[in-house]
C-alpha cells in the first residue's frame, strides 16, 4: 500500500464508487491487526469469557441502564434495553427491537460503529463516537460528560461498537462531495508527514513495514477496526487516540490531546483506510 | 500473515533502528517486574520442596502448556493439566506453579478436589524474561509429580 | 474492584457431567515491586485468594501471587452432582471480598 498508488487508485475509483455507493468498498490489501497477533492473543480476543475487555463492556452495560442526570433518563430509555448476555454466549446485546410503546421510536445501536466518525453540522467538524455519546449525556440526559478515557466511556463505547461486530466499516470521506473530505485530507497529510526527532511518518511503519518485527512488536497496518482495544502492555483497554499519542511519542514527536482536531482528522482518514474490515471491538492487541 | 517486505530497507532503516532503541528505553522505564532480586532454578526448586513438604518428586503426569514464545510477558496464557482419574480415592489435591526467572518464584497454587472432575486449570501469568515454569502436583496418596516448560518472552515495548 | 466479575457456568448439566467454568475479574494485581514516578515503591495489592463452592462445598480454589497477571482469569472444571448454586469469591490483600453466584440445574 503505497501512497502514490493509493491516491491514484482513489481518483480512479471515486467515480465508480459513487455508482456503487450501496456496495461495501474495501481498501485494497487491508488486513486487521488480528492477523498479525499470535494465536494465543487471538484466542484471548475470540472467547468472550477470556477477553479481558469484556469486564469493561460489563461496566458499559451497567451504565446503559443507569438513570443519570437531571432528565432522569438512561441510554436505554431512548435506545432500547441492554439484554444481559446469555451465559453460553457472553454477549451483551442491546435489544435492537424498535420499541414504540412510549410513543417514541427507539434508536438501535446496530451498525453505528461502521459509520463513525460522522460530520457534525453544528461544529462543522468530524464527530467521533465518544463525542456522540457525550452529546447524548449532556443534551438528552442533562448529565455530566464522561472523560475521554474513563472506564464508563470506554465501556459504553465498546458496548455500542459490539453491536456492529462482524459488520464492515464504511467510509466515503475520500470523495470531494463528502463533508468529511477536508478532515480526510488533513488526516492523510498527518499520516504521511514525517515528524519528531526520528523524522518518521505513520506511513513509514504502518504502510511500509507491516509484518516486520520491530523489537518485540510485530508491525501491523494500524487498522482501526478493533478499538477501543485491550492492550496487553497497558493491561487495560485504550482508545485509538491513546494509541496515536503513543505512536507520536515513540518517534519523539509532539503528541496531541485525546479528542483534538488533529486526532479526529486522523481517525477520519484511518477509518477510510480500514473500510471493508469487520468491526472487532473489543480487540486484544500486544 | 507476516508479509515480506516489498521495498528494500533503505532510507528508513536508520530511523527504524532508532525507533527500536526507543523500544528498549520504554521497556526499561516501565518497570513491570523490578530486577532487584531474582529467582533462580535453585530458589524455585527450594520453594517447591517447601510447598510440598520435601516429598520425593517423580517426573511425569504433569503437563504445563505455555506459548513457545510469549507475545507479552505481562499476560502469558498457561494451562496446567495432570493425568489423574479425579475419583474420590485418587485425585490431585494441589498443583503448585513456580517460575525460575521471576523476581519471586511463587506464581500460583491450585487446590482441587474429586468434585473438580478434571485436573486441568488455565490462567494467565507474568513472566519477566525467558525461563522455565515448573508445576508440581500433590496427589491424594501423597505422591508428588513434576512437569516443566520453557517459555521465550519478548516484552512489548513499543507504541506506548 | 469496582467492576462486576464475569463468570461462565452452564445453566443446565446432566448428573455426572464434567463442565468448564471460566471466571474473570478486574484487578491491577499491583506487585509491590513497582515504583511510581517519584521513585517510591507502590505497595503490593493483589487478589491473593479465589474460591469456588458448589452448594457450600469448596470444589476449587487458588492462592495467587503477584506473578498472576492483572485481571485474573481462571478456567477450571467441576462435576455436576446436584442442582443448586455455585459461589465464587475473590479476596484481596486488604481483606476485601467480591462475590458472584450462579444457579445450575442438574438432571
Ligand atoms: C432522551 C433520549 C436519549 C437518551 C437518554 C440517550 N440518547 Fe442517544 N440518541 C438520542 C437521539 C434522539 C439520537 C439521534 C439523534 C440524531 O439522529 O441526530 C441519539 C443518537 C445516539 C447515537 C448515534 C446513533 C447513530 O446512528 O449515529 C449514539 C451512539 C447514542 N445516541 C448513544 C447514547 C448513549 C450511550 C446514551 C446513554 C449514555 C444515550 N445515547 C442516551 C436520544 C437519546
Ligand atoms: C516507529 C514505528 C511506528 C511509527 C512511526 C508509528 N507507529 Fe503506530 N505502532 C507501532 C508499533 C510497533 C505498534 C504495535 C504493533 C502494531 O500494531 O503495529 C503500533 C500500533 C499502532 C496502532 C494499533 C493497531 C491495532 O491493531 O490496534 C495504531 C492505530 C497506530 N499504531 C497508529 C499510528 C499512527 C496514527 C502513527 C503516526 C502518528 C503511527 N502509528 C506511527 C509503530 C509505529
Amino acid at each position: 500500500m503505497k501512497l502514490k498508488t493509493l491516491t491514484s487508485m482513489v481518483v480512479a475509483l471515486s467515480a465508480g464508487a459513487l455508482l456503487a455507493a450501496c456496495q461495501v468498498d474495501k481498501a485494497p490489501d487491508s488486513v486487521s491487526g488480528y492477523t498479525f497477533a499470535t494465536k494465543d492473543t487471538q484466542a484471548m480476543q475470540d472467547d468472550n469469557f477470556s477477553n479481558p475487555a469484556m469486564l469493561w463492556v460489563g461496566i458499559g452495560e451497567e451504565e446503559w441502564i443507569k438513570k443519570d442526570g437531571s432528565a432522569g433518563k438512561s441510554c436505554a430509555s431512548c435506545h432500547g434495553g441492554a439484554k444481559p448476555g446469555s451465559d453460553e454466549e457472553g454477549m451483551y446485546a442491546i435489544d435492537p427491537v424498535l420499541d414504540t410503546s412510549g410513543g417514541a421510536t427507539k434508536i438501535s445501536m446496530k451498525g453505528v460503529a461502521t459509520k463513525y466518525p460522522i460530520f457534525d453540522k453544528a461544529s462543522k467538524k468530524p464527530m467521533v463516537l465518544e463525542e456522540r455519546i457525550n452529546l447524548c449525556r449532556t443534551k438528552n440526559m442533562k448529565a455530566k460528560a464522561w472523560k475521554w478515557e474513563s472506564d464508563q466511556m470506554m465501556g459504553t463505547t465498546m458496548l455500542v461498537k459490539m453491536q456492529s461486530r462482524g459488520m464492515p466499516i464504511m467510509s466515503t470521506a475520500d470523495q470531494a462531495s463528502s463533508p468529511l473530505n477536508g478532515a480526510w485530507k488533513a488526516g492523510m497529510k498527518f499520516f504521511n508527514e514525517r515528524r519528531g526527532q526520528m523524522d518518521m511518518a505513520c506511513k513509514n511503519c504502518h504502510d511500509d513495514y507491516p509484518g516486520t518485527r520491530i523489537r518485540a512488536n510485530m508491525l501491523t497496518q494500524a487498522q482501526v477496526n478493533g478499538f477501543p482495544t485491550f492492550r496487553l502492555k497497558w493491561q487495560k483497554p485504550g482508545t485509538i487516540h491513546r494509541r496515536y499519542a503513543g505512536c507520536n511519542k515513540m518517534v519523539r514527536a509532539k503528541h496531541f490531546k485525546r479528542g483534538s482536531n488533529e486526532y479526529k482528522n486522523l481517525e477520519v482518514y484511518m477509518t477510510w483506510r480500514s473500510r471493508g474490515l469487520k468491526v472487532e471491538t473489543p480487540a486484544v492487541r500486544n | 500473515m507476516a508479509k515480506t517486505i516489498k521495498k528494500p530497507l533503505s532510507v528508513d532503516r536508520r530511523s527504524l533502528l532508532k525507533a527500536t532503541g526507543v523500544g528498549v528505553l520504554a521497556v526499561a522505564g516501565s518497570g513491570l517486574l523490578s530486577r532487584t532480586a531474582q529467582a533462580t532454578p535453585e530458589t524455585a526448586a527450594k520453594k517447591l520442596s517447601e510447598l510440598t513438604g520435601g516429598a520425593a518428586v517423580k517426573q511425569g503426569k504433569v503437563n504445563v502448556k505455555l506459548p513457545e514464545i510469549a507475545e507479552n510477558g505481562r499476560t502469558v496464557p498457561m494451562t496446567v493439566s495432570v493425568d489423574s482419574p479425579m475419583s474420590s480415592g485418587n485425585y490431585v489435591k494441589t498443583i503448585h506453579v513456580v517460575a525460575e526467572g521471576n523476581p519471586n518464584p511463587d506464581v500460583v497454587s491450585f487446590n482441587l478436589s474429586p468434585g473438580t472432575g478434571k485436573a486441568e486449570v488455565a490462567t494467565r501469568i507474568r513472566l519477566g524474561k525467558t525461563q522455565n515454569v515448573v508445576a508440581r502436583a500433590v496427589m491424594s496418596d501423597g505422591s508428588v509429580y513434576e512437569g516443566k516448560r520453557q517459555v521465550k518472552v519478548t516484552i512489548g515495548g513499543c507504541g506506548g | 474492584m469496582a467492576k462486576k466479575p464475569r463468570v461462565k457456568v452452564p445453566s443446565k448439566a446432566s448428573k455426572g457431567q464434567v463442565f468448564q467454568i471460566k471466571t474473570l475479574i478486574t484487578h491491577k494485581m499491583e506487585t509491590g515491586t513497582r515504583k511510581n514516578k517519584k521513585g517510591k515503591l507502590i505497595p503490593r495489592m493483589i487478589i491473593n485468594k479465589f474460591s469456588c463452592k458448589y452448594n457450600g462445598k469448596e470444589v476449587f480454589s487458588a492462592n495467587l501471587h503477584p506473578a498472576v497477571a492483572a485481571n485474573p482469569y481462571f478456567a477450571f472444571y467441576t462435576k455436576a452432582s446436584e442442582s443448586g448454586t455455585i459461589d465464587f469469591a475473590w479476596t484481596d490483600d486488604a481483606g476485601k471480598t467480591v462475590t458472584a453466584s450462579k444457579k445450575i440445574t442438574v438432571s
